[in-house]
């Protein structure tokens, strides 16, 4: 075991896992992060919180995961490289491993301009794959990455993210291989609506065996209605979604019925691609809902290893 | 190389020069001719601006390179016209405003912003080229600069927000990456894509003041020229 987070456990044992994201308030009140941890620690492995999700500032992903650890929930805590350097990031990794957060999902993130703060300086001092590198030396080697010794171990179960519907397609892959090579014992995808395209990424990642590398968990966004699905698929970069779940969204009576049965359907879908280890759920907003998709895709109960 | 600049919005350049009545104006023959916002037309357009705006202007000229020392000489021939103002209007990229204030006793006001260092793509368009960072990886990125072309700077592939070819920041973007990915596929280079190309040493970009260098055998290669 690298960390032996539960979600560690879970993927090692060749169970299906399924994680939740979480997303931090606009203000202090801790209970908003306290009533999702709540809503979801019994329909999931672990709750991913986001980063300062799409360049908009709300509490730290590093105090948010604070608040589920004191409740006994098991965080993976989100990094993004965009507004921390090397200084900043390494030190937060310290901070929290010392408070017991084992799984660190590492990214890019969102660019400023996207966000609510577009004058900002983005710092991308280092890149997500250098990030992973980063953690992976600190955990494996007890460096920094200037090379000075650690004090203490760091046990980390390191993530990353990977979009198989961004351009160019043939760059996909190899990226992937990349953040493999660089540390990252876990992925989560994009969400998937196009499953063609999702299942043509995983072929060739099960041919090159890298599959086996790493833990690959499909993204799964539920809509909720033909408004959002419309929003998302002309707003958020790197989305796909194909025409024929919008119209069944638009045409639907009770869309938000229709929206969890897509859902189910294609968790059912990638739950059946080889190579798949997992779901990762963003709910974006409508985590109520997430119990009952968790529950009706036969994922319950969760294992207790 | 290319200094790439854009005017200030008049309104500023009058709050600037809200102190002097009377102003000197240098425009340069180089860059700033380039991009519309230092040459002749300029200069005198800004000339009858600064009239209408109730200035008097002692005197403009247009130095062919002013970030060169050769401005000392230009501002010696002009020291007339220029110590009857009480300020100077440079119309130059930052280097022009640099030399002119180095070298003439007056206060000295930027009536441009420079942006960048950057070139032509086709006749008034131009981009950025260099970032002037001081660890060139243009060798591995095939001719592409990631760090000025990708609005995250990325160094080792595109983000998730690359689509179409263009960058999540804008459709106006073109995706570095993509570029970069399309010129490896054109040299038959493609394999390189899974080199995890290291953090960089930024400590020659932005860091701990101006950055200066010595060549070391200048002075020697001077002599043997004489």
């Amino acid at each position: 075991m690298k960390a032996g987070t539960n979600l560690e456990k879970i993927l090692a044992s060749g169970k299906f896992a399924v994680t939740v994201e979480a997303g931090p308030p606009k203000g202090t009140n801790p209970e908003v992060i306290q009533k999702k941890g709540n809503l979801l620690c019994q329909y999931c492995d672990a709750v991913n919180v986001t980063d300062n999700q799409t360049a908009i500032v709300r509490m730290s992903s590093l105090a948010s995961c604070l608040l589920l650890k004191q409740m006994g929930v098991e965080p993976v805590m989100q990094m993004a490289t965009r507004d921390r350097n090397r200084i900043a990031l390494q030190s937060d990794v310290l901070g929290a491993v010392a408070w017991g957060i084992g799984n660190i999902l590492c990214l890019s993130g969102d660019h400023p301009k996207l966000g609510n703060h577009p004058q900002s300086k983005a710092v991308f001092d280092i890149d997500s794959v250098q990030l992973i590198q980063v953690l992976k030396n600190m955990r494996d080697e007890h460096k920094f990455i200037n090379g000075d010794e650690i004090s203490g171990e760091v046990p980390l179960f390191i993530g990353a993210v990977a979009n198989p519907f961004a351009d160019p397609f043939e760059v996909r892959v190899p990226r992937l291989a990349k953040k493999i090579k660089a540390g990252a014992d876990f992925i989560q995808t994009q969400a998937v609506f196009d499953v063609s395209r999702f299942a043509q990424w995983m072929k060739i990642i099960t041919e090159r065996g890298l599959d086996e590398e790493t833990h690959i968990l499909a993204g799964i966004i539920p809509i909720r209605s033909a408004g959002m699905v419309r929003y998302m698929k002309n707003n958020v970069s790197g989305v796909n979604i194909p025409d024929d779940i919008i119209t069944r969204m638009e045409k639907a009576e009770d869309a938000e019925a229709e929206g969890v049965k897509i859902a189910l359907e294609l968790i059912a879908k990638v739950k059946e691609i080889p190579g798949v280890h997992g779901i990762h759920v963003m709910a974006v907003g409508w985590e109520k809902k997430v119990p009952e998709i968790i529950e009706r895709a036969g994922l319950l109960p969760r294992p207790v290893l | 190389m290319k200094s790439i600049t854009r005017s200030k919005p008049l309104e500023e350049i009058k709050q600037r020069l809200a102190k002097c009545r009377q102003v000197y104006l240098i425009g340069c023959g180089t860059c700033a001719t380039m991009c519309r916002t230092g040459g002749k037309s300029e200069v005198l357009d800004m000339k009858q601006k600064l009239a209408a705006a109730g200035k008097k202007v002692t005197g403009w000229m247009v130095i062919p390179t002013a970030c060169d020392v050769l401005t000392r000489d230009a501002l010696k021939e002009n020291a007339k016209e220029i110590a009857a103002a009480d300020c100077i209007l440079v119309m130059t990229c930052a280097f022009g405003v640099q030399t002119v204030a180095r070298y003439a006793e007056k206060s000295v006001y930027a009536a441009v912003d420079t942006l960048f260092i950057g070139t032509e793509e086709t006749p008034g368009e131009f981009i950025e080229a260099c970032l002037q960072c001081g660890g060139c990886v243009l060798g591995q990125t095939a001719g592409i600069c990631p760090l000025v072309r990708c609005a995250k700077g990325l160094l080792n592939g595109p983000c998730g927000g690359s689509v179409d070819g263009k960058c999540e920041v804008s459709p106006d973007i073109a995706c570095a990456w993509q570029m970069i990915y399309d010129r490896l596929a054109a040299t038959g280079r493609l394999d390189e894509l899974e080199e995890i190309e290291p953090a960089k040493d930024w400590s020659t970009s932005l860091s701990g003041g101006p950055r200066q260098i010595t060549i070391e055998d200048t002075e020697e290669k001077t002599e043997s020229q004489d």
